[in-house]
């Protein structure tokens, strides 16, 4: 029988953000025996907000297991794994359970190269859930990116899109380092254009999420959703501020962010974690350094209080910045008036982004 | 009596010996863990394990080092931080590793690389490779968490791995009183769905014959192994000298000990098999000449150049 053509123009493939980092972890472990996963609860009827659903029938348990709640012997596991041929992929509900793998990433994932010659490495991908739920408190909320970020010899990734999260976790896996792929568990529900074929999305660079020529908003993974949404608030005021998604902690490339403050003169941080010897503070001596005759006002910073995070939504919503903070950072750098937010409908666990950004 | 057990023996102690020798001048500028005491141990089970084996181990490592890899130019480059060295100087004497002879990796923080072995078996199991990972800790790891989720998981997964208990009775100056809220620590592993053996011998014979033993058992049960072995560690817990005057333990218990050194005994049982002094002097002579050839190679070797610094921090990548 002949096959019918199909003429008309092929619709762009969109996918979940979940469903994205599901289909790297298929499409890698099809095409790469030594990829396995494993993690707490993995193979459960929540299945790690869905991205590892259906990977223990397709892989088998070898490939694929639950563990026990010992995350200290099983991050020790998955770099001894790695070192001896396997890459794994080691999932966490909530990135601060990692708190109890501090040695085995600092001391050892970090050293293995540096401490062997460089005849060793440990290719392990360590997937954590970070981020806001509704009243998580101040034990299933933390980001720690500026934690990982400060060792040498550890990878940090912060997807935001949809595309990114499946292009980067495929670098991730390939990468011959332990790297750490920190996702907000808000930006599962977005929906994006993801290509149905695999690909990489480099470690290191960042990208332009929107342009813009007024300021600067350098921002990490959920913030970037807070940032396009100030965007759009400002833009009713003709303020195009141009949003630079970090994506990659370290290696840091901060090419992009120093090219777009030398244009636009100012420089917003909005990091999604605490300000006090963060990430926002590493981005902004860099363009301090690099940009210093072209800034026009003092870099911004925006994170979270430097508080613990409460859980009562009244005190969590003074906890968590969101894109009232960055309108509100933005007037004061260009000294422009406050506007009215009061009609603004804000991102929140009920009111939710779907994307595209 | 096997030679070249005794020959990984003598030369654990005449490397160390040179180290001694040698460390006054300072010329070595790496905290120094000295094996002394527990040369059966790691030289019976490393006699006991293929070329293709791994092992992990501590900041205790010369003896595991020597006994699997048998390399002595290397091994000294390090200790005097030269390019030569195994890791160029980065790695000193708490870090020694030799990926190409099994020797995988050190841990100067206590029971840090217990739960990679598992991960290093584990892989072997997956990948089918029939090797077996042991790895060497002391007394002391055992009272770390993840001596215990690693146990667990090892047995769990029925994972090709060997725990080497190298027990000294101490922790750093503590003795076992202060630290154990229990009697036995082999009775408390035995629950375990592992094997369990133990031995006070510090024959490397007789190590070698539990190991032996050990790894065709954990095989054919596919289970992992534990071995508690004691010994006593002739110096102090860092540095190249003697601390009886220090007053945590008496030198009493150690002539006691002295009396059954591992190198006496092994030269003993060589001697009554059939080989006469002359020929083990023979032996010995040719580890001495190795010995001190490697310290004079490694004193004369040049230090990293200063870029050196910033290579291998990421894999694969010369940044």
């Amino acid at each position: 029988m002949a096959k019918k053509i199909n003429k008309k123009p092929k619709k762009a493939r969109t996918l979940t953000y979940a469903d994205a980092i599901k289909e790297a972890l298929f499409q890698e472990m099809t095409r790469d025996k030594r990829v396995i996963a494993y993690g707490i609860g993995l193979p459960d009827h929540k299945a790690i907000f869905g991205t590892t659903s259906g990977l223990l029938e397709k892989f088998g348990p070898g490939r694929v297991f639950d563990t026990p709640i010992s995350e200290d012997a099983m991050t020790g596991f998955g770099i001894g794994a790695a070192m001896n041929g396997l890459r794994p992929v080691y999932h966490h509900i909530r990135v601060d359970f990692l708190l109890l793998t501090m040695n085995q990433l600092a001391n050892i994932a970090s050293t293995v190269s540096y401490g062997s010659g460089g005849k060793l490495g440990a290719p392990l991908v360590i997937r954590a859930i970070i981020g806001r739920g509704w009243g998580q408190g101040f034990q299933h909320s933390k980001s720690m990116q500026s934690v990982f970020a400060h060792i040498p010899g550890l990878k940090v990734v912060m997807p935001t899109t949809a595309h990114d999260a499946k292009g980067l976790l495929i670098s991730a896996i390939r990468d011959g380092n332990p790297v750490l792929f920190l996702e907000h568990r808000w930006l599962y529900w977005q929906t994006g254009e993801v290509p149905a074929n695999s690909y990489e999305v480099p470690i290191g660079p960042g990208q332009i999420l929107r342009k813009g020529k007024n300021i600067t908003i350098a921002a990490t993974s959920w913030m970037n959703v807070e940032a396009v949404q100030a965007a759009d608030i400002l833009s009713r005021r003709g303020i195009r501020a141009e949003i630079v998604d970090v994506r990659a902690l370290s290696p840091l490339d901060d090419k992009l962010i120093v090219e777009s403050v030398k244009k636009t003169g100012h420089c917003i941080v909005a990091d999604l974690d605490w300000v006090n010897y963060g990430v926002s503070a590493e981005i902004a001596a860099r363009v301090y350094q690099k940009c210093f005759g072209h800034l026009k006002a003092p870099i911004e910073r925006i994170g979270f209080a430097n508080t613990p995070c409460p859980t009562v939504r009244v005190l969590e919503n003074e906890f968590y910045p969101n894109a009232a903070t960055i309108v509100r950072a933005v007037e004061k750098q260009l000294k422009l008036s406050p506007m009215d937010l009061s009609k603004e409908n804000f991102y929140s666990h009920e009111n939710r982004f779907k994307g595209p950004f | 009596m096997n030679i070249d057990l005794y020959k990984k023996l003598y030369l654990i102690r005449r490397a160390e010996q040179g180290i001694i020798d040698n460390y006054a001048t300072d010329a070595m500028k790496t905290p120094m863990h000295m094996s002394m005491g527990e040369e059966a141990i790691v030289a019976g089970v490393c006699q006991a394990l293929k070329k293709t084996d791994q092992v992990l181990g501590t900041y205790r490592s010369h003896a595991l080092y020597l006994a699997k890899t048998s390399e002595t130019h290397k091994f000294f480059a390090e200790m005097y931080g030269k390019i030569t060295g195994i890791a160029g100087g980065k790695a000193g004497s708490m870090h020694l590793s030799s990926p190409e002879n099994g020797y995988l990796m050190s841990s100067a923080v206590v029971a840090t690389t217990i739960p990679v072995a598992v991960g290093v078996a584990y892989a072997n199991k997956l990948r089918k490779t029939n090797a077996i990972t042991a790895v060497f800790f002391g007394d002391g790891a055992i009272e770390g968490g993840v001596f215990w989720e690693s146990l667990n998981f090892a047995c769990l997964k029925r994972t090709p791995v060997i725990f080497v208990c190298e027990d000294n009775g101490f922790a750093v100056h503590t003795d076992q009183w202060t630290r154990h809220g229990y009697d036995s620590i082999d009775k408390i592993v035995s629950q375990f769905d592992c094997l369990s053996f133990k031995s006070s011998s510090t024959d490397a014979g007789v190590i070698y014959d539990i190991a032996a033993n050990a790894i065709q058992e954990a095989k054919k049960k596919k289970k992992p192994a534990f071995l508690h072995f004691n010994y006593y560690r002739y110096l102090e817990h860092v540095g190249v000298n003697e601390d009886f005057d220090a007053g945590y333990r008496s030198k009493k218990e150690f002539y006691k000990w002295y009396k059954v050194d591992p190198i006496l005994v092994a030269r003993k049982k060589l001697i009554a098999d059939g080989l006469n002094e002359e020929n083990v002097q023979k032996i010995e002579q040719k580890i001495n000449e190795r010995v001190v050839l490697a310290i004079n190679a490694a004193e004369k070797a040049p230090f990293p150049s200063k870029e050196k610094l910033y290579e291998d921090i990421f894999y694969g990548k010369k940044n």
